[in-house]
This record gives C-alpha cells, sequence and structure tokens, in this order.
C-alpha cells in the first residue's frame, strides 16, 4: 500500500448490510442480556501541538488556556471522581487512552491498571491527527500504541479509537494488519459487526456518540441530571431487548467533563442503577470481542451476511 | 500533501505537564487545606464588569459575550452595557442584604468610563480584580510582549487609582493568555490569576518574574456559560451550582478544604428575572455549616500561609 490521499467515493465499503429482524442469536457468559462497558477517555491534549492543516488543534492560537486546563482537570481531578463512582458500582473501565498519557501521568495509569482496567489506544495525543499520515506514519503510530501500552501495563492492545476520530479509509486495514481486535470508530449498529478488512478479523465494537459524555455536553449541551436519564433508559431499553439476543451498551466518558463536581452524582446515580439488575454483564471491550468470537457469533453474522446478499441479489 | 515526519516527534512527551508553568498533582492526595475558622469551604463570589467596545476586533478571536450583530451593533453593545448601569448594582444589592464581601473583575476602562460603580464596589466592602483593559482586548500570543505589557500596566494602573486597592488579582478577558501573559502579570504586581480551569484549589504557577497563584475559577457553571452557551434555564443552573456545592462540601468532610466559585456577570444574573435564582443559590450553600465567604485575595493569602 502506497496511497495516502483518501480517494473520493460515495460509501465506506467497510461493512455490509444486515437488517436487525432475523439475525443470528448472540449470548453472553451466564446467559447474561446485556454487556455494559464503560470506556473512559483518559487524554492528554497538548499545551503548544503542531497544526494539521485538516484540523487545527484548539479554536484559538496556541495556548488556548482555557481549554487546554479544562481538559488538564481531568487529570487533576476529574479521573479521581469518575474511578470512585465506577469502583462504587463495581464496574471496570476500558481506558481509551492517548498513549503519551503512560508518560505523563503514571499514576493515573497504575490505578487504572491496579484495578484490573483494560487500555485500548485513543492515538499518541489527542491533537495529533491521522488525517494526511502516509500509511508508514500511521504504521509507526499504532507501534508506538502497541509498544508504549505494553511496556507501561504488560498489556496486549486489542482495542483502537482514533485520536480525536481522525481516520483515513485505509485505517481499519493497518489496524488489522497490526494485530487490532475491535474498532470504536463506527456508529452503524448496536450489535458488534465484523469490519471488512483485508487481513484479520476485526470487529466494529458498539461505542456511541449518543452515550458519550463529550457530545452530551459539549456538543448537545445536556444538563447532569438528564445525561443521568438518558443513560438510564439507553439500559432500560437495551436490557428489555436482552430477553431476545445479547445486547451491548457502552458508556463513553471524559474525565474532565463526567468527573466535575456538578456532574458526578447524576453519572454515579444511574451506573447503580445498572449495577441493581441481574443479568448484567459488566464487561471489557477486549472481554465482549473475546466471547463474541470464542461464541461463533463472529461466523455467524458473516455467514448471515453472505445469505442476506445472495437473497438481495 | 503528507505530513512531516516531525509530526510524529514529541519534544515534550515526558514525565508530568508538556511546559513548565506548573507541576502535575493530584486533588485527591494532596495535603488537606482547612480555611480560616476551621471552614470547610471557601466561597468565591467573582462578578464580572465588562465594556464591549462598538468597534472590537473579531482577530484573532472573541472573546465570549462579543457583539455578533452588523456594525453598529446596538443589540449587543448596549444589552452588555447594562450590566454597568443597573444589573451590577441589584448584585451589589443583594450581595449587602446577605452580609457578603466577594470580588469584581472589572475591564479597567470601566474605571475611567464609569468610575461610580468602582466607588459603589469599594464602598460594599468589595475587592477590585483586573479583567483586562476591555472585551475587545484579548491577550494572545500574536501579541508583541511590548504591547501586551502596555495593556496590562494601563488596566492596573486604571483600576488602582480608581479603587485605591492593590489589585493583585487577574481575570482575562475570556480567560485567554499568551505564552507571556503570566509572566508580564507578575512583572505588574499581580500575584494571583483565575484564569486556569483545571483545579478546585489554588496551586503555584511560575513565571519568569517569581510565583503566580492559579485560583480556582468553574468554567461550566460559570452563568453567561450557561445562559448563552449551554441554552439552560435559571432553575437548571440553580441544581447544577447546587450540586457542585454539595460534591464539594462533601469530600471536603474527607480531604480537606475546598474552594467553591461562582463566576457571575452583572449582564446575566443582574437582570430582573434572574436575581432571585442567585439568591436562591447563595441562601442554599451558605446555609451550611463551614463557609466561608470572602474576596479571592483574601482565599489567596490563607492558601499561601497554610499550603
Amino acid at each position: 500500500m502506497t496511497e495516502s490521499v483518501n480517494e473520493i467515493r460515495s460509501d465506506l465499503g467497510l461493512y455490509d448490510y444486515l437488517p436487525w429482524p432475523g439475525r443470528p442469536k448472540i449470548t453472553w457468559p451466564g446467559g447474561a442480556k446485556i454487556a455494559v462497558w464503560i470506556a473512559p477517555n483518559i487524554e492528554f491534549y497538548e499545551y503548544d501541538p503542531p497544526n494539521n492543516p485538516t484540523r487545527t488543534p484548539w479554536a484559538r492560537p496556541n495556548p488556548d488556556v482555557l481549554q487546554y486546563s479544562h481538559r488538564d482537570y481531568g487529570n487533576r481531578a476529574g479521573w479521581q471522581r469518575m474511578m470512585a463512582a465506577m469502583d462504587r458500582a463495581g464496574f471496570r473501565g476500558s481506558v481509551s487512552l492517548n498513549v503519551a498519557l503512560c508518560d505523563h501521568h503514571p499514576e493515573i495509569i497504575r490505578a487504572c491498571a491496579d484495578r484490573g482496567w483494560e487500555f485500548f489506544s485513543h492515538g499518541i495525543y489527542n491533537t495529533r491527527y491521522v488525517y494526511n499520515m502516509t500509511i508508514e506514519q500511521e504504521r509507526a503510530i499504532i507501534r508506538d500504541a502497541f509498544d508504549t501500552v505494553r511496556q507501561h501495563t504488560g498489556q496486549e492492545l486489542a482495542g483502537w479509537l482514533s485520536p480525536a476520530l481522525s481516520n483515513n479509509l485505509w485505517t481499519m486495514d493497518l489496524l488489522s494488519e497490526a494485530g487490532i481486535q475491535y474498532t470504536c470508530d463506527m456508529f452503524h449498529d448496536d450489535q458488534p459487526m465484523p469490519v471488512k478488512v483485508k487481513t484479520g478479523r476485526l470487529i466494529s465494537m458498539p461505542y456511541s456518540l449518543e452515550m458519550n459524555d463529550v457530545i452530551v455536553y459539549n456538543s448537545q449541551k445536556v444538563t447532569p441530571r438528564h445525561y443521568g436519564e438518558i443513560i438510564k433508559r439507553q439500559f432500560d431499553q437495551l436490557y428489555k431487548e436482552g430477553d431476545e439476543s445479547g445486547t451491548v451498551m457502552c458508556i463513553p466518558l471524559h474525565p474532565y467533563l463526567v468527573g466535575q463536581p456538578h456532574r458526578i452524582e447524576a453519572f454515579a446515580e444511574a451506573i447503580d442503577y445498572i449495577a441493581g439488575h441481574e443479568g448484567v454483564w459488566k464487561a471489557t471491550g477486549r472481554e465482549i470481542a473475546a466471547h463474541y468470537h470464542a461464541s461463533g457469533a463472529y461466523d455467524a453474522m458473516i455467514a448471515a451476511m453472505a445469505a442476506h446478499d445472495r437473497g438481495t441479489r | 500533501m503528507p505530513m512531516p515526519d516531525s509530526y510524529l516527534h514529541y519534544p515534550v512527551r515526558r514525565y508530568g505537564m508538556d511546559h513548565d508553568r506548573y507541576d502535575w498533582s493530584d486533588l485527591f492526595t494532596r495535603k488537606p487545606i482547612q480555611w480560616p475558622g476551621g471552614a470547610r469551604i471557601a466561597l468565591s463570589v467573582v462578578t464580572h464588569l465588562q465594556h464591549f467596545p462598538l468597534d472590537m476586533p473579531a482577530k484573532p478571536f472573541k472573546a465570549p459575550g462579543a457583539l455578533s450583530m452588523p456594525y453598529p451593533d446596538f443589540r449587543y453593545f448596549t444589552n452588555r452595557d447594562y450590566g454597568n448601569r443597573i444589573g451590577v448594582f441589584r448584585v451589589l444589592r443583594l450581595l449587602a442584604e446577605k452580609g457578603l464581601r466577594t470580588s469584581f473583575a472589572i475591564n479597567g476602562v470601566i474605571a475611567s468610563r464609569y468610575p461610580a460603580v468602582i466607588r459603589a464596589v469599594v464602598d460594599g466592602g468589595h475587592e477590585v480584580v483586573a479583567h483586562g483593559l476591555d472585551m475587545g482586548k484579548v491577550h494572545h500570543s500574536g501579541l508583541e510582549p511590548e504591547a501586551e505589557d502596555a495593556i496590562i500596566a494601563e488596566a492596573l494602573r486604571l483600576l488602582r487609582a480608581a479603587s485605591g486597592q492593590k489589585v493583585e488579582g487577574w481575570l482575562s478577558p475570556g480567560r485567554a493568555q499568551g505564552f507571556n501573559t503570566p509572566d508580564l502579570l507578575v512583572k505588574n504586581g499581580v500575584t494571583w490569576s483565575l484564569d486556569w480551569a483545571n483545579d478546585d484549589l489554588p496551586y503555584e504557577m511560575r513565571t519568569k518574574e517569581g510565583p503566580l497563584l492559579a485560583m480556582p475559577q468553574a468554567y461550566e457553571t460559570d452563568d453567561q456559560v450557561v445562559a448563552n452557551e449551554y441554552f439552560h434555564s435559571e432553575p437548571d443552573w440553580v441544581q447544577q451550582v447546587k450540586d457542585r456545592f454539595d460534591v464539594l462540601y462533601r469530600e471536603s468532610a474527607e480531604y480537606g478544604g475546598r474552594v467553591m466559585s461562582l463566576p457571575l456577570h452583572s449582564w446575566v444574573s443582574g437582570m430582573p428575572y434572574r436575581v432571585e435564582y442567585l439568591r436562591e443559590v447563595l441562601d442554599y450553600i451558605l446555609s451550611h455549616d463551614g463557609v466561608w465567604c470572602a474576596p479571592v485575595g483574601e482565599i489567596a493569602a490563607a492558601a499561601r500561609a497554610r499550603v
């Protein structure tokens, strides 16, 4: 692969269509109805990042001290509140990690690792995007992520969420080729789904825009208590539907947002509510991906998509 | 054009912060702080008094609340100015009823345009904090150090002369700074500032001219942010401020003192329909034991003495 310009086309071409009704049944360990995973984005935004012609890191010229310090709040104060709420409800995190944070704040990494949390990659910094990178440059940041996480935590990366959700058309091929098992960058389905890559068996893991505090608070401008309501309603519906086939619910977080004093209680109460139900599998991303393969769901979905494709031709 | 390989170099990927202004520190493992009189919460009320010039520039960016209609923007020029004619006095009256001494972050030009406002603030027992020169003079790294130094010096000169106070506190318009701003502030006699939004306690910053204490100021429960950027209702603002207080108050029992900051704008909370919501917030906070309401400068002094 030598291309480094995204061709203009009308479809991502990364997944086949499969309507919801009639899909193979998904089962979870112990007969659980729903797998709930929480994905804290533990991020480092740079004070004086280089510019990328496709996206400027900060709205104001460097240093944008208000936005920089707002993000930094997560690493000084917010992470502890978020972690305490998750400890109380019995949830481990699957950390969407800007891996440079291993170098900057090893104390935070240690606290997560001590709790058995999973680390997946969210790029090097949240102010470095893959836009305009060559394929070799993109491979280099994937290697960096694997090496850094292995060195600091002993874990082999299984998951990936592109830094600031920046992607190229070939990114999924590179991730799968490097051994990544699940991507969080696509929002087309409620269920884990195979991704069409050149090598490997990559799956798209249900993450979420709508449950994501950064979308809820920074884009939708929702109040904290309403965020708690949103989480509970999403859970109620997916829990109910879990009678038919195992469901997945993800709550993506940012400690600089959910960890604010005026927001933490609404979140804590919502996850306590979830934890109070029977048949909830408190999982990590890696565990969901592993069970999806081990239970045969991946192969069953591939077969179902092929059958659907034949039926519609 | 592909990115240069330098885009994959990270010269400050290292332990701690990626700059030298301050050290990383975890709020929950610091030595606990106790406020004067054994208080658990230092309540920091900072009312912004702002002047938005009719010809304020759009570059390099506009401060929040900036005029946004085609020139000449009668609408927002006058709406913002309402805060200096009516709103501030409504807030002052409420603070006097509650017997509170607080801080007012004031654009320097207010001192020459409306000296009566400065007199009322000072006579009310409040502290004057420099809030830059006016809302069109944002601080950023495109300013030559001499030009930025002149803006800071002029704002402080005007406010010090009009108030008779030392004026050692600073809040930049739009909380915007350039790389040099902290150095220039200390050079001009500023000892603490409210710009950075990364902590619930004071912490020390380094500058070329000596230490600068970073004082906490809430960003997302600021009345202007909640009303005009989030478009939340007044009861929703009240709820968020109360929820914020409750968590900080609870933490103070286990982890030591906290600062509860309440940023207000005279042209927002000074509106007739909003001021009673401010009363509700103050009544709620002050109904708790161990709340010490003081000007930010006194909270800063207490923090320096106790950290």
